[in-house]
């Protein structure tokens, strides 16, 4: 369970996330959309400590993730993310780039390390390109190749950070599948998106960022069948 | 009749060997500075990527002072003052310390450009599977880097080999050095000149051809 408690977040005088309180339970998918600048990706970053807080507090399954003294690095192995932009490691081979944190994070042998990162790859359809640079893979691939690499450490939670934003519009459908996959898994997983069809379609709950305020937070066909703030429903009517 | 006494004698085989010994000592020279002068230019690198105060403050200037000031003027001025502070070095040591100083001070900017190619986003989702800062740093940052500027690197690193003739100026015999004894015992400066010439390309050449296959190997 990840519990969120008054979260606030400044870059210099600017206040990104005015007072966050979300709660997470394990199983459920739950998307956040909202505008550009709204504070969402922000929100995951301060999940597994990638940005710090300035006050309240982020607790992953009892552990308070900006305490001092918290094991981070042992944190952010429940806490998979996957980005906007892949950053598959340009010098590795599928593979590796697989198998790279299980070996050194994890201490696994290279044997197994590999034997993970193959089983990750074929989870996400790349189990004929194990020996490819992530040079040769269509940035479809190369997102899922670094949705494989989170796997990979056998995470609880997983954090997508506009995963799709990136992609060529052809290339956004097998994203989302395996996105869609993890799901029906029962993948814990939070989704900072603006594919709706997504948020709609996959999530348990939606929440609606609106300058650094959860505006709105409710099943998803709540949202989007009777959206209540004025701010949703202007959101909604620009994105359809 | 009796043989004029001459002053002069001919190149002869043996100078040949000559030159192939003056050779082993540039290239014993250059390979020990680059060595020492990349090792600890990453570090000096490193510590500007970082940009922690002091390192800005106090190495970044120090370092420029080492890229801007002529290597011949540093070598003489080492070589004459160490002494002082009771440092005495052969012209061999004294060499090596300034070259690989002179060749950290080209490495640091070097490598904290190949470090800030591998950008803050690709070290986020470094960071994000768990890995601490150094896994980040010796798994991910470094390998990616060095691949940037390795050709940077490379053209350092033949820099610094030619520099080296310049220690000659401190007595030491490598291969420039080598080539002055014989051209003034043989006034033949054009074939003793042409074959200096065809040591130091034989000394890069495999340099520069081993690192176009490296490069070919990691582009693809």
């Amino acid at each position: 369970m990840i519990e969120i408690r008054g979260l606030e977040k400044f870059y210099g005088s600017l206040q990104v996330l005015k007072g966050i309180d979300l709660d997470v339970p394990k199983g459920e998918v739950l998307s956040i959309v909202g505008a550009s600048g709204s504070g969402k990706s922000t929100l995951l970053y301060c999940i597994n400590a990638l940005e710090a807080i300035q006050a309240g507090s982020v607790i992953v399954d009892g552990i308070d993730v900006h305490a001092r003294g918290t094991d981070i690095n042992a944190l952010r192995q429940k806490l998979g993310m996957v980005f906007q932009q892949w950053n598959s490691f340009p010098h590795l081979t599928t593979l590796q780039n697989v198998a790279l944190a299980p070996q050194i994070v994890k201490g696994k042998s290279r044997a197994e390390s590999r034997e993970i990162a193959a089983r990750q790859l074929e989870h996400v359809g790349l189990g004929d390109k194990f020996d490819v640079y992530p040079s040769a893979l269509s940035g479809g691939q190369q997102q899922r190749l670094a949705i494989a690499r989170a796997l990979a450490m056998e995470p609880e939670y997983m954090l997508f950070d506009e995963a799709t934003s990136a992609l060529d519009p052809e290339l956004v459908g097998e994203v989302l599948d395996t996105m869609r996959l993890l799901a029906e898994e029962g993948m814990t997983m939070i989704c900072v998106t603006h594919e709706m069809s997504f948020a709609r379609d996959v999530s348990d709950r939606v929440a609606f960022f609106h300058q650094g305020v959860i505006e709105e937070i409710d099943t998803a066909s709540e949202i989007f069948g009777s959206p209540k703030s004025e701010h949703l429903q202007k959101f909604l009517s620009k994105i359809r | 009749m009796e043989p004029t006494i001459s002053f002069f004698f001919d190149f002869q085989l043996s100078d040949l060997w000559y030159l192939a010994e003056a050779a082993w000592r540039t290239l014993l020279i250059s390979a020990l500075s680059i060595t020492i002068g990349t090792v600890l230019g990453v570090v000096f690198g490193w510590m500007l990527f970082e940009g922690r105060w002091a390192a800005a403050l106090f190495l970044g200037p120090l370092l420029d002072v080492f890229r801007s000031v002529p290597l011949i003027i540093q070598l003489v001025l080492f070589y004459n003052f160490a002494p002082i502070i009771g440092l005495v070095l052969d012209p061999f040591l004294s060499g090596v310390v300034i070259l690989s100083i002179y060749c950290a001070a080209l490495v640091a900017n070097v490598a904290r450009g190949g470090m800030e190619a591998v950008g803050p986003s690709m070290r986020r989702a470094a960071r994000s599977l768990g890995m601490s800062y150094w896994q980040d740093l010796r798994h991910v940052v470094l390998p990616i880097g060095t691949r940037a500027v390795f050709p940077s690197w490379v053209g350092v690193a033949l820099g610094v080999m030619k520099d080296s003739a310049l220690v000659s100026v401190l007595g030491y015999v490598e291969l420039l050095k080598a080539s002055q004894i014989l051209i003034t015992r043989t006034q033949e400066p054009l074939l003793i000149l042409t074959i200096a010439g065809a040591f130091y390309f034989a000394l890069s050449y495999p340099i520069s051809r081993y690192a176009a296959n490296l490069e070919k190997r990691w582009a693809s």
